[in-house]
């Protein structure tokens, strides 16, 4: 098995004693997309850092494409690509230079970077705005640079912390088919991100990691699948006026027109279907009531 | 990043974007320097000067031109170096830096011929200013003049950078020029020569390093200096070798700049 990032009893304690990370281990496969999270404080930045050298490690190994980065932390580096979560770029330069400036870090000298950047800011929609200051842009064009800076020298690997974070819905919605568009290119994504439903759509593995230790490692189907119950919520075509019953499957009328429904997973959805037929009931559509990440998420993290 | 090609590449493009910054800004940099310059050369050149008479045989506006001069380099070769570095800590974009496979040295050099550059430029700048004070002033070691001028540059860029990494606030990147070195400035013989000082006010001048740059470039432009040369020379590249050195552990320890 090829891995993109394998990282083996990694610690960091900063000083004045705050323990961030208490040994974790985890591997991320080669054209993964995997998701890693955490509530605020529980060692998901500082791993990046890490990763990223930013953050200087206490104990541990971390290798990149098997590459260990105490050995040659340069060839690592040219393989990995960082959006971080903060802004990190200086406001009072072009759109344009930032993105040629950071090529040019990773030796790409202007003449062949140019085209590329050119590919990039059209493809991220940054194009029109080439020739503005950064720090005139908004919060989600900024998000965009970010991006088009990790990516300018094509690595094989990227992670993004909080990629979409204050980013309105239809832009996030962009970023994930374009990230998709990446990874099925042959891009590696690691992602951490608080809004789980991010997650659920773009990952297929996830790493929960809570007080500094990883608590969860697995397939985000298998960790989805442990849910036992499911809430839908349908929408009527007729009012109601009181709450149906309806034999193992507790019902609740939150509003006239709507109707909640908590489904057991070793019940057939087709079932409560029929039933409501019965009693005349008609169902204009349905949706889930929450995020079923959600809820295991918060359940791990509460233990 | 192991190829030399890749690696010219990095250090083109972080000189590069260092000269940028300071001449996009060219109203706050280049600009300050020859006004205050030129003030200097009106009173204590024209004014104050004929009535001060000759310093160690010069008229004394072109007696002060090599050490105002020198202080100019020394002030924004300092500058830029310590508030460049310090931004890119304050605005986050030494990650930029981090992240990419720059060694630490290139990271150090691109800072240091940034302000090496704008050092250099300020030096001319000024030297221009002082020949409508003084149009028949020639400079008699040029060789001498522009070694000087380089070195001392590289020296205060060092040390600008130094401050920076250790600078929290932009408070500390200013207590440094205005409490240590513009006082060491002015007393090292910028305006004078340390031989109209009493005995023990001139061996405390003695442990002054600005004299030595200050009388090594006057050596280079005036041909006289209150100095051994050789021991100046010296001592300017031993310097520049231990902040050298100093800077790079610093940057290799991560100081400031990596948590």
């Amino acid at each position: 098995m090829a891995y993109a990032l394998e990282i083996s009893d990694l610690k960091k304690t900063y000083p004045g004693g705050t323990e961030a990370l208490k040994g974790i281990s985890f591997a991320v496969e080669e054209g993964d997309f995997y998701a890693l999270l955490g509530p605020n404080g529980a060692g998901k930045s500082s791993t990046i850092g890490i990763i990223g050298s930013l953050v200087t490690k206490t104990a541990g190994k971390v290798k990149i494409f098997g590459i260990d980065v105490d050995e040659d932390l340069a060839l690592a580096k040219t393989m990995l690509g960082v959006v971080s979560q903060e802004i990190n770029f200086s406001g009072f330069e072009k759109v344009i230079d930032i993105v040629v400036t950071q090529a040019g870090f990773y030796g790409i000298p202007k003449s062949i970077a140019l085209p590329k950047v050119e590919k990039m800011l059209k493809r991220l929609s940054l194009w029109d705005k080439r020739n503005d200051q950064a720090r005139t842009l908004s919060g989600g064009y900024k998000r965009r640079v970010m991006i088009a800076k990790a990516l300018i020298h094509e690595p094989k690997l990227l992670i993004l912390d909080e990629p979409t974070a204050g980013v309105d819905i239809e832009l996030r919605r962009e970023m994930w088919t374009f990230l998709k568009e990446i990874n099925e290119n042959g891009t590696t994504i690691i992602l951490t991100t608080h809004y789980l439903e991010e997650a659920e759509q773009l990952c297929r593995n996830i790493g929960i990691i809570d007080g500094g230790l990883i608590v969860e490692n697995t397939s985000m189907r298998n960790l989805l699948s442990r849910l036992n119950v499911q809430g839908f919520v349908f929408d009527l075509e007729s009012p109601l006026d009181e709450t149906p019953e309806i034999e193992g499957f507790p019902l609740k009328l939150e509003d006239p027109l709507t109707l909640v429904v908590a489904v057991n997973k070793e019940r057939s959805i087709n079932a409560l279907f029929a039933e409501l037929s019965s009693l005349g009931i008609k169902v204009n559509s349905m949706r889930n009531e929450s995020n079923r990440l959600e809820e295991l998420f918060i359940e791990m993290v509460k233990k | 990043m192991s190829n030399n090609r890749n690696i010219s590449v990095a250090l083109w493009t972080l000189t590069t974007k260092e000269i940028r910054r300071f001449l996009r800004i060219w109203i706050q940099t280049l600009v300050p320097p020859a006004v205050t310059m030129s003030l200097y050369f009106v009173i204590f050149g024209s004014l104050i000067g004929p009535r001060i008479g000759t310093m160690d045989g010069f008229d004394y506006i072109q007696f002060m031109i090599p050490g105002l001069i020198m202080m100019s380099v020394i002030t924004n070769s300092y500058a830029n170096v310590v508030s460049s570095f310090y931004s890119v800590k304050f605005q986050r974009s030494i990650e930029e830096l981090l992240i990419s496979p720059m060694p630490n040295w290139t990271i150090l050099l691109g800072f240091v011929l940034g302000g090496v550059c704008r050092g250099c430029l300020i030096g001319f700048i000024v030297f221009g200013v002082s020949l409508l004070f003084y149009p028949d002033f020639t400079v008699v070691n040029p060789l001498l003049t522009l070694t000087v001028l380089f070195l001392t540059s590289i020296l205060f860029s060092l040390m600008g950078f130094i401050n920076a990494v250790f600078a929290d606030s932009f408070d500390d990147i200013s207590v440094i020029p205005t409490f240590v070195l513009t006082p060491l400035i002015y007393l090292g013989g910028v305006f004078y020569s340390i031989n109209i000082l009493p005995d023990f006010w001139r061996a405390v001048s003695m442990a002054n390093p600005m004299l030595y740059v200050v009388n090594t470039f006057r050596a280079g432009m005036l041909g006289v200096s209150d100095v051994s040369i050789g021991f100046a020379l010296g001592m300017i590249l031993a310097f520049i070798g231990l902040l050298t050195g100093s800077c790079l552990y610093l940057l290799g320890k991560g100081t400031g700049i990596r948590q």
